[in-house]
């Protein structure tokens, strides 16, 4: 799982759940995996982003050093920065770890690189 | 990247692997590499809608249709997927094919819709369960997700029976549908119901444009 899809996963689906989001990031195991750097899509998935998720999965991942936690202006003409993000988005693949609901602690599984979102009946 | 010839694409696809044990309620057909080839290769060469786009596929089973667009240079990709042995295959054809950029989520198709996903996805592409069998109109209610989740087009296959019906729906859903080519879709004998060792259907490959600018 990239980086750049664990910014769009929520619980809302979880009968109950308000926002469900950002999901509690864990990660077991990960692996980079290099990818054409591209700054206009960079650039054109930022306003897709949500800073706070952005910034906790760089914790998570140890990259803090990389991204600011509160999302400067003009990332745009920041040509380090945006090469920054997209090793943090593109780049990092989740093998293994979980993700947590922020409202109920319902725990979705990452196996293999693929985080399992689907709920029991008796929850939606 | 260059973009990659339809030929040499179709070679790639070609070394898909498909489902190993085809589930009949999920109306698991693989969607040929040939018909994968031509699909991507149309949305990235008429529409530009692939190379650089972030791409969704619904309902993407062992990943043809990911793997495809992520071939023609998509910035990401995303398949959604319900089964868990479809997904085990998908995330080991990327692996064998060390490829980047592509992502494989478990989870129900159906409950993506208003989700942060919501309009996140430029291109979103499909082939949807026709929902002949047990679960009628599935491929009508995946449109419908699918509508949600793009900003620009969403490609899809559905039966060519359901044209008219298509057409209208479309509308509603505030959608320009075309239709694109029809296909011969060929189903191997992959269930033992089948009475013909194969079997051809007719099938439309649709596009739906959903920008601004048509409206």
């Amino acid at each position: 799982m990239k980086l750049s899809t664990y910014n769009f996963l929520t619980s809302m689906a979880i009968k109950g759940v308000k926002v469900g989001f950002p999901l509690k990031l864990t990660i077991i195991k990960k692996d980079v995996v290099e990818s054409e750097f591209n700054p206009t899509f960079v650039e054109r998935i930022l306003p897709k982003l949500d800073w706070t998720a952005v910034y906790g999965a760089a914790q998570v991942a140890e990259l803090t050093e990389d991204i600011p936690a509160v999302q400067p202006e003009n990332i745009g003409e920041n040509e380090v920065l945006l090469q920054k993000l997209h090793h943090l988005l593109f780049e990092i693949d989740v093998l293994e770890g979980q993700l947590e609901c922020p409202e109920t602690g319902r725990v979705f599984p990452i196996t293999d690189g693929i985080p399992n979102m689907l709920l029991n009946e008796d929850e939606v | 990247m260059a973009r990659m010839k339809l030929r040499k694409l179709e070679e790639y696809l070609q070394g898909v692997d498909g489902f190993e044990q085809p589930k009949i309620l999920l109306e698991q057909y693989p969607t040929p590499p040939h018909i994968a080839a031509c699909m991507a290769h149309h949305m990235q060469a008429q529409h530009g809608d692939i190379e650089g786009r972030l791409v969704g596929d619904l309902g993407c089973g062992c990943g043809m249709l990911s793997i495809a667009s992520t071939l023609l240079g998509a910035q990401l990709t995303v398949g959604f997927e319900l089964d868990g042995d479809a997904v085990d295959t998908f995330r080991s054809n990327v692996v064998e094919m060390e490829l980047p950029n592509v992502d494989c989520v478990r989870a129900d198709v159906l409950q993506l819709a208003g989700s942060k996903w919501e309009k996140s996805f430029d291109t979103v592409v499909m082939n949807p369960p026709f929902g002949t069998k047990h679960n009628a109109g599935m491929d009508m209610r995946f449109l419908e997700v699918a509508l949600h989740l793009a900003n620009t087009s969403v490609y899809s296959l559905h039966k060519t029976s359901t044209r008219a019906y298509i057409q209208k729906k479309a509308q509603e859903w505030g959608a320009r549908g075309s239709v694109i080519a029809e296909l011969r879709y060929n189903i191997d004998a992959s269930y033992k119901f089948h009475k013909h060792k194969s079997k051809d259907i007719e099938v439309d490959f649709w596009r739906f444009d959903i920008s601004e600018e048509w409206k």
